[in-house]
């Protein structure tokens, strides 16, 4: 009796501490909110099937809402379309703009799986769906299907600048395009191995990592950086 | 020996026709640095045209795209395929020009062997082919990086994309400048065995010229049967294996390792390939001017 006493104690004292969606998207959104603007410096790995390419050292700069731009000032990288979407507070501009699913929690990872339903029916992105560490109030991992970019996923791993929602490292995966360039424009060279480029010619998944190393949080952003 | 030679290279750097050679290259250079110092963007636009629904592409990116490094790859790429024909008009000038001008008969009466005489008239034609890599390095290389600027390299393969890091690009260039002296050199010992055959340099000349259109033509084709059969052993097949420096290993993540190259022993075939051919083309070249009838 004292047994089944405590075990309905304790699943009363479970649901009064569970967040609802609401409540766990508000305190994500809380974090996100206190960064008006910052620039980082990082460490970029591209991993696109058909591109070698060195790891390149970048300026991360944003400023709210939502402009984003990754720089490369003493080489070149190759920014994969829709790396606007690198900065989470993308998902939450319009506070009142999605309807929100609770799926409730990874069976794995323990985190809240929350889809974001956009209400505009023209809205750009179809559908976000957000992982939520619930114990410390940031998303771990997104998803969100665009009309026109298909779909973007992030996965994130937090350190020093965590109380602002903001990654130590982001990993970007995004949808490549085909590629395939004449040879008459390329003048390619056969080594005579009869070795096949990784490339299929088809679309296939491309990743992005960025390591930060270090973060310059509301000191401001000049506009120029942008265009 | 070095006396020869230093009169042989006398003999070509003297004739204004030599020259040519070079004002060529310069216009070829100057008309493509023109053109991409004003029209650069539309030409790396056609070049970003099949990756733009991938990635974002700045007008610094372009910028940063179209630099020294990228216009020299371009050039060499355009140029290397046409400097054989100028190559020609020395090499196969060396022995059938002093036979059509009457001189051969009077050298060799000098003390020196047929042998000599071969090997000398190699080191010029050498020498020259040196001369005009030089010449090209200066105006490509260097003049693009003065008027580009450097930074990474891109190479757009057809089914890929190598990038190398400014700093690991420098010397691939004097590597592949280093193997177009070897490739050129090759159609340098050709034209020498055509020009021994002949009494007039016209005909070694346009004779070079044919068989490196119709062995590059064949190179190039796609054909599956002349794939294994006779491609590898065509001398122009390797000629262009100075493109290998300018294709880079990379990781299981796609991240490119600096310094590297993609294919070296395939590199090395091709040098080696190409060397047996100057050593073929130069020993055939003495057997036949040693058992030749100087009438002329």
């Amino acid at each position: 009796m004292r047994i089944h006493l405590f075990v309905l104690l304790s699943l009363i004292g479970l649901a009064g501490n569970a967040q609802t969606a609401e409540e766990l998207v508000k305190s994500v959104k809380s974090k996100l909110d206190r960064v008006t603007n910052y620039s980082a410096t990082g460490k970029m790995k591209t991993n696109v099937i058909f591109l070698k390419a060195p790891i390149a050292k970048v300026q991360v700069y944003f400023k709210k809402p939502n402009q984003l731009r990754i720089l490369n000032e003493k080489g070149i990288s190759f920014i994969p379309k829709g790396s606007m979407n690198m900065d989470l507070s993308q998902l939450f501009i319009d506070p009142a703009g999605f309807d929100l699913l609770d799926l409730g929690a990874d069976k794995k990872t323990g985190w809240r799986i929350i889809k974001l339903l956009p209400r505009d029916p023209v809205s750009e992105v179809v559908l976000s769906t957000i992982y939520v560490d619930a114990a410390v109030g940031l998303i771990r991992r997104s998803s969100t299907t665009t009309r026109e970019n298909g779909t973007f996923e992030l996965e994130m791993s937090y350190g020093t600048f965590a109380e602002y929602g903001l990654a130590d490292k982001v990993i970007f995966s995004f949808n490549s395009q085909e590629y395939k360039l004449p040879k008459g424009i390329t003048f390619d060279y056969d080594d005579g191995s009869g070795k096949k480029s990784g490339a299929t010619g088809k679309p296939t998944k491309g990743r992005v990592e960025i390591q930060y190393t270090n973060y310059q949080i509301n000191r401001g952003v000049p506009d120029s950086v942008f265009r | 020996m070095l006396a020869l030679l230093w009169i042989e290279l006398n003999k070509i750097f003297r004739r204004p026709r030599t020259y040519i050679a070079f004002g060529a290259m310069a216009a070829i250079v100057w008309l493509i640095q023109l053109a991409l110092y004003f029209d650069g963007q539309a030409y790396v636009d056609l070049l970003l045209s099949n990756l733009s629904g991938s990635f974002e592409f700045s007008d610094l990116f372009k910028t940063q795209l179209l630099n020294g490094y990228l216009i020299c790859f371009v050039i060499l790429n355009t140029l290397l395929i046409q400097m054989p024909l100028l190559v020609a008009l020395v090499a196969g000038d060396a022995i059938a020009g002093e036979a059509s001008q009457g001189t051969l008969r009077f050298q060799l009466t000098r003390p020196i062997s047929r042998t000599q005489l071969i090997l000398v008239k190699f080191l010029a034609s050498s020498v020259y082919v040196i001369a005009l890599l030089l010449w090209l390095a200066l105006l490509a290389l260097l003049g693009s990086v003065l008027l580009f600027g450097t930074n990474d390299l891109v190479v757009l393969r057809s089914t890929g994309i190598e990038q190398m890091q400014m700093d690991d690009v420098f010397w691939r260039y004097l590597a592949a400048f280093g193997f177009a002296a070897v490739a050129l050199t090759t159609v340098a010992a050709l034209s020498l065995l055509l020009s021994v055959l002949a009494d007039n340099p016209i005909g070694p000349i346009i004779a070079t010229m044919s068989v490196v259109i119709v062995f590059t033509i064949l190179s190039e084709m796609n054909i599956p049967i002349y794939d294994t059969t006779v491609k590898p052993w065509l001398f122009t097949t390797h000629m262009v294996a100075w493109k290998g420096f300018f294709y880079v290993q990379a990781d299981a993540e796609g991240t490119t390792i600096r310094g590297s190259i993609e294919n070296l022993p395939a590199v090395f075939r091709s040098l080696v390939i190409l060397l047996g051919y100057i050593a073929f083309f130069l020993g055939i070249s003495i057997y036949l001017f040693k058992r030749k009838d100087i009438l002329t």
